[in-house]
């Protein structure tokens, strides 16, 4: 539990013109830790991980990565260069909930995509190391579909075994079901499983309570912007001490264990 | 009454309505090449997030499209030199009055192209890591010119349209020409009959291979 952490946030507030979302966050991440974000809509949880990678840039607050800060501050105020940011989100994937697939390149390509353009990897090699993502993920047969002829969970795993493709050393999941037929939301599930059973760290801002049960290693409940109650998946899903998380367990109804 | 068609006298001189055919072709060629520069100038601009230079851009963009296309070409034609203490041929204005007015129009296509790409697909290539670079050469631009094929085409159509007025500055375009074998044959129907049947003809020929492109370069969706 000492171990070093490999993304630590201090003091984090996000907001959106008059709108405070993010209120105060301290927060850090150890290697191997899988990190369940759960929440009501508008709780800020989806911008809470991506202010992580900085699809949000944080209006107030530090983010450390493998300890070094992002960003340099000058007089109170902090820039963040572009090759900087790019190096940070090359080290953190993220899976969206839109998968956010290149509709103009096949399934195969996507996956390449990062390793020839943002690593400049040579092209032989990048297929190699995209047909064993897409082998992972069970889609070694898609290779030259185009992404829209796929089913959403297909379409999905493609974005995973993208995000995959560039060893990152964090996966960062934004609701990656919460866009799928229910009939396909298991396949993605099995896939994200598949992933922690590796040891890779993750953090997965989801609505299935269920999966987040067996999945996480600890449980964050965010309302208002803060952590409301963090702890094991028995603590915060099973034996939640606030009202307020009691309150939004209850009316999530009923998941199985 | 009754008016007898005879078409001889203006086929007599059709080798003066091919000219003015050609010249048509080629001062819209002209233009279009130069407008297409113009648009991407101004298309950049407007999508600077800085304000000196977006906001000259939108006012160029917003004065072309509120303004008749028969002003500019006597603007350029009238005014212009006067200005710049030069002569300027017929040509020389109706490119520019023509290049200025579609580079305004393929400015809005250009930039209505790149914003139409979802947000989702700057994200999904900004999460991989790309640099802006990277990600508008690999990401937004191939898929906003698919995007803009249409709406293109459609202003080169109006373009295309628009080099008539040229005839105005006597510029010896295919109208302009009619206007000389009306003269010589005093056949008005015959004479902008036919031209009116050649601009048909150069706008079929042309959408056809509009069509074509369109299909290669939309392929994907």
């Amino acid at each position: 539990m000492t171990q070093h952490p490999i993304l630590e946030i201090k003091g984090l507030h996000k907001r959106f013109a008059d709108h405070h979302v993010l209120r105060g966050i301290d927060f850090s991440v150890a290697p191997g830790e899988r990190v369940a974000i759960i929440g009501g809509s508008g709780s800020g949880k989806s911008t809470f991980l991506r202010c992580m990678n900085f699809m949000e840039t944080p209006s107030e607050g530090e983010v450390w990565l493998d300890g070094t800060r992002i960003g340099t501050e000058r007089n109170g105020r902090v820039t963040y260069p572009e090759k900087q940011l790019c190096s940070v989100r090359e080290r953190l994937g993220m899976v969206f909930q839109q998968f956010n697939l290149f509709p103009h390149m096949t399934v195969i390509q996507n996956v390449m995509e990062g390793l020839v353009t943002v690593k400049g990897m040579p092209k032989a090699e990048a297929r190699r190391i995209a047909e064993a993502e897409l082998a992972k993920v069970g889609l070694s047969e898609k290779h030259d579909a185009w992404p829209g002829r796929l089913s959403g969970g297909q379409q999905q795993r493609v974005a995973i075994a993208r995000a995959l493709s560039m060893q990152p050393e964090v996966l960062l999941f934004d609701e990656p079901t919460s866009s799928l037929d229910p009939e396909l939301v298991g396949e993605v599930l099995r896939v994200i499983n598949t992933l922690a059973g590796e040891g890779r760290t993750m953090l997965l801002v989801t609505h299935e309570l269920g999966f987040a049960y067996h999945f996480a290693t600890k449980v964050i409940f965010l309302a208002d912007g803060v952590f409301h109650e963090v702890g094991t998946p028995d603590e915060v899903l099973k034996n939640p001490q606030k009202p307020r998380t009691q309150d939004f367990l209850r009316r999530f109804g009923e998941f199985a264990f | 009454m009754t008016y007898s068609w005879d078409f001889r006298p203006v086929l007599e001189h059709f080798d003066m309505l091919a000219l003015g055919l050609l010249n048509t072709v080629k001062i819209a060629a002209v233009s279009i090449v130069l407008g297409v520069l113009v648009g991407l100038v101004l298309a950049m601009m407007r999508l600077s997030s800085r304000r000196w230079l977006s906001w000259p851009a939108a006012v160029f963009v917003e004065f072309y499209r509120n303004t008749p296309p028969i002003v500019h070409f006597f603007w350029f034609f009238y005014a212009f030199p006067v200005l710049l203490s030069v002569s300027m041929s017929p040509y020389v204005a109706a490119v520019l009055a023509l290049s200025t007015q579609s580079g305004a129009f393929y400015a809005e296509v250009f930039r209505g192209g790149i914003v139409s790409v979802e947000r989702g697909q700057w994200e999904g290539g900004r999460a991989l890591g790309m640099t802006h670079a990277a990600l508008m050469r690999r990401v937004i631009v191939p898929q906003a010119v698919s995007r803009m094929v249409p709406p293109f085409i459609e202003r080169s159509f109006e373009l295309l349209k628009t080099t008539a007025l040229a005839s105005t500055l006597a510029y010896a375009d295919l109208l302009y020409q009619a206007m000389l074998v009306n003269s010589e044959t005093s056949r008005p129907p015959e004479v902008y009959t036919t031209i009116a049947l050649m601009y048909l003809v150069l706008l079929v020929t042309a959408s056809q291979l509009a069509r074509l492109a369109e299909a290669r370069l939309t392929a994907y969706q």
